[in-house]
């Protein structure tokens, strides 16, 4: 876009004066610091610097990359997602299965339920952009999303201690045992649920819906579909 | 107008109830007013929301309703007085015709949870025939 001269001044606005920013002043630490040393000949004192100068100096010049200012902007949940809302999953393990949108985490990513008990899907993050928004939704008002449902809550448990390749292979080569799953992650999934299901079953065939799966038959163009 | 030795029984003529195909107003219905030339008709829809205007033949299509007593180059008054006394919009919408192409816009219109509906409603609808179709056989 052109601007005129005029725009881009109004819109510096450096009429204004040029805007100085005031830090606070950082306390200062002294170059050096007296220190009391021990021994006779030593002249009891000595004047210390408070960061001792490098001994070695690198002697290629390393380039230092410029520090960019851009920052990342939360991601924006799509207007036609409203938490209750049925979506459908298109890609992943689940792909074609209709879901209960409940919130956006602080990444980005929805956080969904099947309900498990439904159709199998359990508490689960997804991208918005692998998702069909429909505009049937679920009251989610006696629903209540636990804090600790967050980002952290999905992440993989940390292995402890190195373990390496060989060190798995002459365990007897036998296939690691499956461990459980956490019982607290269940308890979880079934208090949520619990509530969803009871406003599930207010409305008729919805609960069937919910546990069909979508897709495409002859003839039907998903652009050309109301959701 | 000489219908008695054609096989032709919608015409191009001044009162024909006329569908539009295409633009804004697609989907309603309107009058033939007045003839421009063999592309080209005047076209009113008073009680239908379709402004007076000149339309390509190739963008209508021909009802089998026709207003009997319009003159030629009616005003849009004359036209919506004689739509009213001869109840023709409501002849429209109870023809097989015009049902048939609401009943299609309104599945188009139907959202996921409505199409899963129709899906059940087709199923139970099968199964009660399947059923009598049985039953049916097994009697006789």
């Amino acid at each position: 876009m052109a601007r005129s001269k005029e725009l881009v001044f109004a819109k510096r606005g450096l009429y204004k004066g040029l805007k100085k920013s005031e830090k606070p002043a950082a306390a200062e630490t002294p170059a050096t610091v007296e220190k009391s040393i021990g021994g006779d000949k030593n002249g009891g004192k000595r004047l210390v610097p408070t960061s001792k100068a490098p001994r070695f100096y690198p002697a290629d010049d390393v380039r230092i990359p410029k520090k960019s200012r851009k920052t990342s902007k939360p991601t924006q949940l799509r207007s036609s997602i409203t938490p209750g809302t049925v979506l459908i999953l298109l890609a992943g393990r689940f792909r074609g299965k209709r879901v209960v949108f409940l919130k956006q985490l602080e990444s980005g990513l929805l956080l969904v339920t099947g309900p498990f008990k439904v159709n199998g899907v359990p508490l689960r993050r997804v991208n918005q952009a692998y998702v069909i928004a429909t505009t049937t939704s679920v009251d989610l008002a006696g629903v209540k999303v636990d804090d600790k449902i967050n980002d952290a809550y999905f992440a993989k448990a940390v292995t402890k201690g190195p373990r390496s390749a060989e060190a798995e292979f002459f365990e007897g080569g036998k296939p690691k045992a499956k461990e459980a799953f956490p019982e607290s992650k269940s308890a979880d999934q079934k208090e949520i649920d619990k509530a969803i299901l009871a406003s599930v079953k207010k409305t008729e065939n919805l609960g069937k819906y919910l546990a069909a799966s979508w897709g495409l038959s002859k003839g039907q163009f998903p652009h050309q579909l109301v959701f | 107008m000489s219908s008695a030795d054609s096989t032709f029984k919608r015409f191009v003529e001044v009162g024909r109830v006329v569908l539009l195909k295409s633009g804004p107003f697609s989907g309603k219905i309107a009058v033939i007013a007045e003839i421009i030339d063999h592309n080209r008709a005047i076209i009113d829809g008073p009680t239908t929301g379709v402004p007076r205007q000149s339309y390509p033949y190739k963008h209508l299509t021909l009802t089998t309703l026709t207003l009997t007593k319009l003159p030629r180059a009616a005003g849009s008054g004359v036209i919506k007085k004689q739509l009213e006394k001869e109840a023709t919009v409501e002849k429209w919408d109870k023809s097989s015709w015009a049902q048939k192409r609401a009943a299609a816009e309104k599945r188009r219109s139907l959202n996921d949870f409505g199409r899963f509906g129709v899906m059940l409603a087709k199923k139970q609808r099968r199964d009660a025939v399947r059923k009598s179709v049985v039953k049916a056989k097994k009697s006789s």
